[in-house]
């Protein structure tokens, strides 16, 4: 990874690349004609081209729940577990709606599980135009919940229902944040 | 509660409307709705706008939309429940009327989607599920959440992607009769087929477009409703449910208890055996955002027994002279997709089709009098279900 830029620097490269193509042609359109108007290419209406861009990038707490991070860079997935009625949350979460108290446990979540269901993101959100196509799945785990995650494998046709999945933590490939997936038991 | 009708529709035509702003664009359909009913804007006491929003540039589009039909100072507001925001919004109006607060409440749900690019739709859309743990490590996106039940299907009921093109075939169908269509052009299996994977196993013509539209619907007290017009259409009441926020979550893959649940509220206000729900509809629209969604709605609503729902659509039972005539109007996949506007545009085609005013071709034999609309927000968030009668309920 060291020196090689990861997708999330490549990502704002791509998109300021579109925002200059845009402001060059704002430019272009007012110093030739005084207004930002140009013809749509496909229907030939005029319109006007935003000369104000929107760039957001949320802030989320993650405070309650830091203990599923500090696990994960140790290697382990954790979640909680409710010590009055016993319901595991996954993705975790400090409250239990049922008990209405905030008394919760962190429990290691096992290593294997199910798959349930799953299918491969061949049109790519903006955000994620510089990956592969990639395969999410749904994996039941032996604790009773399922975990949503990518599935790392070579041959997406040979998986099946019930496919045994191995929970993996580490950093992600090209973006380098440490994460999880599953993979295949062979 | 008092009984509330239909007196005006209007729509406006759906797609790229890159000649229309979304106030324009809206009040076609408003325009439309106001001489359909024969009435003012200020016969109105009030407005409800259904418009998700995010993609197009007004942030407050009851406001705007307010100004530019006149209807300053009535108080409007906008809904949002995702791509079930149209029905959401109707049936906001609908208890605003019910509860005895206005007498003349008009609908209107809108969408201008083409303001922003295709990949940022998609990225926006793609959050719609649950953000941090569905979207911001795994990249999902809207076909995504849809292709989990796709592949479920398939896996276990011997559902094939041909089946799912029928689905689509019978949409593009009956959208091409229908002028204010999206799509208006028919497509074969062969062509659906051969159609570029977005989130396998559903492909570019399982899945309904980016649309700009507008519908809008005016609903009136009984008292009003007599004034108004001698052809009303009656609202016979609402069935609603809500899906978790993570798919993974969800109990099942084979179906949205959002809509299961929806259907027996709606099944039991409105005196319908839920044992065999068919005899009572001479048409329906059912959310076919994809066309595993419209698929899987045929036995979530009790038309079928689960996992036989491709056997029906193989026979052709979803066309007009079926067991059930499924989006005479073209559907979303081929009408459009105009999340705001969806769910209004499905009232505004039942209420032409119990008045026996569609387009010659796509038009239901109506007998019993009754219609079935049913709106998903995101991938069971949200549903609204509701029924429209020719009689008064």
């Amino acid at each position: 990874m060291s020196g090689e830029k990861t997708v999330i620097k490549k990502l704002p490269e791509y998109i300021d690349k579109i925002s200059e193509e845009a402001l060059s042609m704002i430019d272009r359109l007012t110093a030739e004609t005084g207004l930002p108007i140009y013809m749509d290419p496909k229907t030939g209406a005029p319109m006007w081209l935003d000369v104000r861009e929107l760039r957001l990038r949320y802030t989320l707490p993650v405070k309650s729940i830091v203990e599923f991070f500090e696990a994960l860079r140790n290697g382990v997935m954790k979640t909680t577990k409710c010590k009055e009625c016993g319901t595991i949350y996954f993705p975790p979460q400090i409250d239990c709606p049922k008990c209405r108290v905030r008394n919760m446990e962190w429990i290691e979540v096992e290593k294997e599980g199910e798959l349930v269901t799953w299918t491969v993101i061949n049109t790519k959100p903006l955000t994620f135009s510089y990956h592969n196509d990639y395969v999410v799945g749904i994996v039941r785990m032996p604790q009773g919940f399922n975990i949503l995650a990518w599935v790392r494998t070579t041959d997406p046709r040979k998986l099946a229902p019930g496919a045994k999945m191995r929970l993996k933590i580490g950093r992600r490939e090209d973006e380098n944040y440490i994460s999880y997936w599953f993979e295949p038991v062979e | 509660m008092r009984k509330v009708a239909i007196v005006g529709v209007g729509i406006a035509k759906y797609g790229y409307r890159s000649d229309a702003t979304l106030a324009e664009i809206a009040f076609e359909a408003i325009k439309e709705a106001l001489d359909d009913a024969k009435i003012d804007a200020r016969d109105i006491d009030s407005f409800v706008v259904g418009n998700t929003g995010v993609w197009s540039s007004e942030p407050l589009p009851a406001v705007l939309i307010g100004e530019y039909a006149g209807l300053v100072p009535k108080n409007g507001i906008r809904v949002e429940a995702a791509c079930a925001t149209g029905l959401a919004a109707t049936r906001t109006a609908y208890t605003m009327i019910a509860s005895g607060e206005a007498d003349i409440v008009l609908v209107i749900g809108v969408e201008k989607m083409s303001e922003s690019t295709t990949p940022q739709v998609v990225e926006l859309i793609g959050r719609a599920g649950n953000y941090f743990w569905e979207f911001e490590n795994f990249g999902m996106t809207f076909p995504g959440y849809y292709a989990m039940y796709a592949t479920s299907y398939i896996k276990r009921f011997g559902v094939k992607e041909e089946d799912l093109c029928e689905i689509a075939v019978k949409n593009h169908y009956y959208g091409s009769m229908n002028p204010k269509a999206h799509f208006q052009n028919r497509i074969t299996v062969e062509q659906c087929m051969s159609s570029r994977y977005i989130a396998w196993p559903l492909k570019l013509f399982d899945s309904s477009p980016i649309t700009d539209g507008a519908a809008a619907l005016i609903l009136a007290s009984e008292d009003k409703a007599k004034e108004i017009t001698d052809s009303s259409v009656w609202i016979r009441g609402w069935g609603y449910a809500n899906g978790t926020s993570n798919l993974s979550k969800r109990s099942d893959y084979i179906g949205l208890e959002a809509t299961r649940v929806a259907a027996q509220m709606l099944y039991k206000k409105a005196g319908v055996d839920p044992s065999n729900p068919a005899k009572y509809f001479d048409v329906a629209n059912l959310h076919d955002a994809f066309t595993i969604a419209e698929l899987m709605a045929l036995s979530d609503l009790g038309f079928v027994k689960k996992g036989e729902e491709h056997l029906i659509v193989r026979e052709k039972q979803t066309y007009i002279g079926g067991i059930l005539p499924v989006n005479l109007d073209g559907g979303l996949k081929a009408k459009g997709h105009p999340i705001g506007a969806t769910g209004v545009g499905m009232l505004v085609d039942l209420t032409k089709q119990l008045q026996q005013r569609a387009e010659k071709g796509r038009q239901a034999p109506i007998k019993r009098g009754w219609a079935l609309a049913h709106n998903v927000g995101g991938t069971g968030h949200y549903v609204f279900t509701t029924i429209l009668s020719v009689d008064k309920p």
